[in-house]
């Protein structure tokens, strides 16, 4: 890895050079594993996200249990227009079909997400990145502290230097549930699904209640993780979008640039 | 500027070589255990590939969730059916009697069967679910022969690597690997839920392979050909559903 000229932190003790620019001996905020692979898990989320939407449409409906189908009452339907001309919308037209490239890519991403997430899970239990940056102490689990952190972003109170180089109580035990539950957990429904993974592990769906409960679980669980997205990207703009951006990228933390 | 150490350089070359020569090598094995699906080219065949081999190496000889009778679906559904060809309705008056399953290629003995000779085989019948592609399902008894029944009688020559299966609806057509070939509940199916298989499902006769997705089943079968290769037929993705952009493996 090089170092470029400008960096005004050397991020490696290897290279024996220190530029001229004040230096700061701080440790980088993010990893570069960490940095690496969030940035191929957001990309791959992304795809997953429109191919996942694109496979929905054409069939808008949910069902629980094994089967369902247009003959079969729905558990719900989203009241959206379908790309297929044999499911009752509502809609008086048909969307072109997306299925072909979309279930290709969801796949694909799905693939380089796990695998990827995989290699976080493990080099994060042993670097102890999982003990030290997300697990909470007893003191980041009392209610006065819980609740500070839940009241100030809400009174978009932005945190201070010394409270973003590290995760409050909430941030950690939501980061532990998105990695450890949600992440695992979708991952799991989407397998289910598999005719094929299914034929080797038939408990793997007959747990979930089911190939159209699995579905739909699937369903809610992605749900439940663009809720997840939508919040992370709002504390980090109330954090300093550019600033808590850089730090994921560069992993310098850039207190200079605190006022942006 | 970059800097970048003599060490350093050395090093990634190093590590940057083993690594391209461990994916050739990675290449080269896949291809040899027939790990690598004949549509692998493009942005999607890395997905492609890493499902089709992980589900080789996992699935080869598990069977489809069977389901008890009391769990078949009143009402399947038979999904969109473009309109039938004169040919198909000509053989339909004549209630199939002079419709012909053709089996050619890499075979000791070509033959063709009719459905009642299809019929007389001994018979292999599992109440399995159809899942189609948009997501939708339904659970169903299939009644059928196994394909490696048939396969067995025409003689599959051992370098023999796929079955090529036509339908009589015009450019639909599709293949399997040996392995699904020979599965257990893979089935030329004949019948549903204890009568004929109705012409909207496929009758009189359709590919049944209830560990992969809805379009893999196809409907109308008339011709099996055995083949080392699928270069041949086609673009040689493996399907006519590939050469639209749909997947040739659909265990997933």
């Amino acid at each position: 890895m090089a170092t470029s000229k400008s960096a005004q932190v050397p991020v490696e003790a290897f290279s024996g050079r220190v530029s001229t620019a004040p230096v700061t001996t701080l440790p980088p905020r993010h990893s570069v594993l960490v940095r690496v692979t969030h940035w191929i898990i957001t990309l791959c989320f992304f795809a997953l996200l429109l191919t996942g939407v694109e496979i929905l449409i054409s069939h808008p409906r949910f069902y629980w249990g094994e089967t369902g189908n247009v003959l079969t009452t729905p558990l719900f339907q989203l009241h959206i227009p379908s790309s297929r001309r044999l499911v009752p919308t509502g809609y008086g037209y048909v969307l072109p079909d997306q299925n072909g490239w979309s279930r290709a890519l969801h796949f694909e991403a799905a693939w380089i997400a796990v695998l990827t997430g995989l290699l976080y899970a493990i080099s994060g239990l042993f670097t102890g990145h999982f003990r030290k940056n997300l697990l909470p102490s007893r003191a980041d689990l009392s209610w006065r502290a819980l609740s500070t952190s839940i009241a100030k972003p809400l009174r978009f109170e932005r945190p201070s230097a010394a409270q973003a180089s590290s995760y409050n109580g909430l941030q950690r035990l939501t980061y532990l549930f998105v990695i450890f539950v949600l992440f695992p957990l979708v991952v799991w429904s989407g397998l289910a699904m598999s005719l094929g993974f299914a034929s080797a592990f038939p408990w793997s769906v007959t747990l979930l209640g089911g190939h159209q409960s699995a579905r739909t679980i699937h369903f809610f669980l992605s749900l439940a993780l663009v809720l997840f997205l939508f919040v992370h990207v709002l504390m980090v703009c109330l954090a300093g979008f550019w600033n808590r951006t850089a730090a994921m990228i560069t992993g310098r933390t850039g207190t200079h640039k605190e006022h942006i | 500027m970059i800097k970048v150490s003599r060490r350093k350089l050395i090093v990634s070359g190093l590590a940057a070589t083993a690594g391209a020569s461990g994916l050739a090598v990675a290449a080269r094995l896949a291809q040899k255990y027939g790990l690598v699906p004949p549509d692998h080219g493009g942005i999607y065949g890395l997905g492609e590939t890493l499902t089709y081999a992980s589900q080789r190496l996992l699935t080869r000889h598990s069977l489809a969730r069977e389901f008890p009778r009391s769990q078949i679906s009143p009402r399947p559904f038979p999904n969109y059916l473009d309109p039938l060809t004169e040919d198909f309705k000509r053989l339909q008056v004549g209630g199939f009697a002079d419709w012909r399953l053709a089996v050619d290629g890499m075979v000791a003995q070509p033959a063709s069967f009719s459905i009642s000779e299809l019929k007389s085989y001994p018979s292999r019948s599992h109440i399995t679910e159809l899942v189609c592609e948009e997501g939708w399902s339904y659970i169903a008894e299939w009644i059928g022969v196994p394909l490696s029944h048939v396969l067995h009688l025409v003689g599959v020559h051992p370098q023999a690597r796929y079955v090529v299966y036509v339908s009589m609806e015009p450019d639909t057509w599709d293949s399997v690997d040996m392995a699904d070939a020979l599965h257990p509940q893979t089935s030329l199916c004949y019948g549903m839920n204890g009568s004929e298989l109705p012409v909207a499902h496929g009758g009189p006769l359709r590919m049944r392979l209830p560990r992969q997705i809805g379009y893999k089943n196809v409907k109308f079968i008339n011709r099996l050909t055995v083949t080392d290769s699928l270069k041949k037929f086609g673009k040689g993705l493996g399907s006519n559903s590939a050469e639209y952009g749909y997947a040739w493996y659909t265990g997933i």
